[in-house]
């Protein structure tokens, strides 16, 4: 396994400019959620606080960079007819070893997320990077691939559980060590000062904690998005 | 009675799509013309009509430490549920390109991306997690696709409307289908509170 990876890596350039691409495409201009429209189920559904996002981010980037990983190595071997059940497979196994480590590490949110890391099996992305990407491309660049795809994923839905957080819990990282209330009647560093005047009158939207609320926020980033790159725009 | 109000329950309060926001990626994407998203809304129940009472029957006959086999190897689930999926799937396919092969054109990668809708697994495990029996399995699975179906033909009919309305260039087609999605889930809402146990008495 590890030898034809390093006989790929010997042909080409070990992280050139395609490579550079890959990686960082799905970042903006080929975004897995607004762009390709893939993984949205899970975007909407655990967003509400920031850690878990994180948390689901971390999982979901491990799973399409290394069953990218995987699927590009064994390609070869993969028959047509049944590919996509070798592909469930691999994607399967992956998270079952992603969830019994998070069963293990943090209980807490392993309880939150619930069926939501079980779900990283049909999250399109992993499923449409496999199809579109890593069953015709070496290993290296299928990976790198995964991992963009992955972070692209993550960037979006740390910045819906930013807003969703914020402004329905007033907190940020709630459930970790540096959780902080930044708005509110309770905002921590704002007690008793001249501040506390500015963000003590919030009180918090229970819209926001709501999925209801993601669907919103990923319409409004869409726009944002679309707004300042114009190649994205729909013409049908 | 308990069977009829599992089926109203997940068809309307707890649908799939509108409440959990389950099987997105197909609901956003097949949804320009009523008639694929009836296609695609039948496939769904279909699917998973069937795939979860034999879900229910592997989890309970083979996977529990109770069955028959009488070790746990419930950390196999995933993998035996999205291989019963799967195969399902395959039949469908088959079905649907043998007898409308229009449909099945216009259904086009979506038909073998139900493997990956998520309501489907989402609905299995949330059987799981709820400990139903089979008949109650069997009602969650069509009650849930009757609901997926209901939410994609509604949602599939606004946007045959919407290509009159004069939408920001930026807002088209994408921007657009979300905000609506969450305008219809926030009509979905007001069904929450409803109590089929409390109507039936």
């Amino acid at each position: 396994m590890a030898e034809t990876t390093v006989q790929e890596v010997k042909k080409e350039p070990f992280f050139g400019k395609k490579e550079r691409a890959l990686l960082l495409d799905p970042i903006n201009d080929n975004n897995p959620i607004t762009v390709q429209v893939l993984g949205i189920c899970s975007a909407l559904a655990v967003t509400s606080m920031v850690f878990p996002s994180l948390v689901m981010a971390v999982a979901v980037t491990l799973v399409t960079a290394l069953s990218n990983l995987t699927t590009s190595l064994v390609r070869n071997m993969i028959p047509k007819q049944v590919r996509m059940i070798v592909q469930l497979v691999i994607i399967a196994a992956l998270v079952t070893v992603v969830e019994l480590s998070l069963k293990y590490l943090n209980y807490p949110v392993y309880k939150q997320l619930s069926v939501y890391i079980g779900l990283i099996i049909t999250n399109c992305i992993v499923m449409g990077r496999l199809e579109a990407f890593a069953m015709a491309n070496k290993p290296w660049r299928s990976f790198l691939d995964g991992l963009g795809n992955g972070l692209g994923y993550g960037a979006i839905l740390l910045m819906v559980a930013f807003f969703r957080e914020i402004f329905g819990k007033g907190s940020l990282l709630a459930g970790t060590p540096l959780e902080i209330k930044i708005i509110g009647p309770t905002a921590e560093f704002l007690i008793n000062t001249k501040e506390s005047m500015l963000f003590g009158w919030y009180v918090n939207n229970n819209l926001m904690v709501l999925p209801t609320a993601a669907m919103f926020i990923i319409g409004i980033f869409i726009w944002i998005q679309r707004g300042s790159n114009k190649k994205l725009i729909d013409v049908s | 009675m308990e069977v009829l109000n599992i089926f109203i329950k997940s068809a309307f309060i707890e649908n799939l799509v509108l409440a959990y926001f389950l099987g997105m990626c197909s609901y956003l994407a097949v949804s320009k013309t009523v008639k694929t998203a009836v296609g695609l809304g039948l496939a769904v129940i279909f699917v998973l009509g069937i795939t979860m009472p034999i879900n229910w029957l592997i989890s309970e006959y083979l996977l529990s430490e109770t069955g028959l086999l009488g070790i746990d190897l419930t950390f196999l689930r995933f993998i035996l549920f999205i291989a019963v999926i799967a195969s399902m799937v395959q039949l469908v396919e088959m079905v649907v390109e043998k007898y409308s092969p229009a449909l099945y054109n216009s259904l086009g990668i979506f038909l073998p991306l139900i493997t990956v809708n998520c309501a489907i697994l989402g609905g299995s495990l949330f059987m799981v997690s709820r400990e139903y029996n089979f008949a109650e399995s069997i009602s969650f699975g069509l009650g849930g696709g009757f609901g997926w179906f209901l939410a994609i033909v509604a949602f599939a009919a606004i946007r045959e409307k919407m290509r009159y309305s004069n939408v920001p260039p930026a807002l088209r087609g994408l921007g657009i289908a979300f905000i609506l999605t969450g305008l219809m889930g926030i009509a979905f809402m007001s069904l929450m509170g409803i109590d089929p146990m409390a109507l039936s008495k």
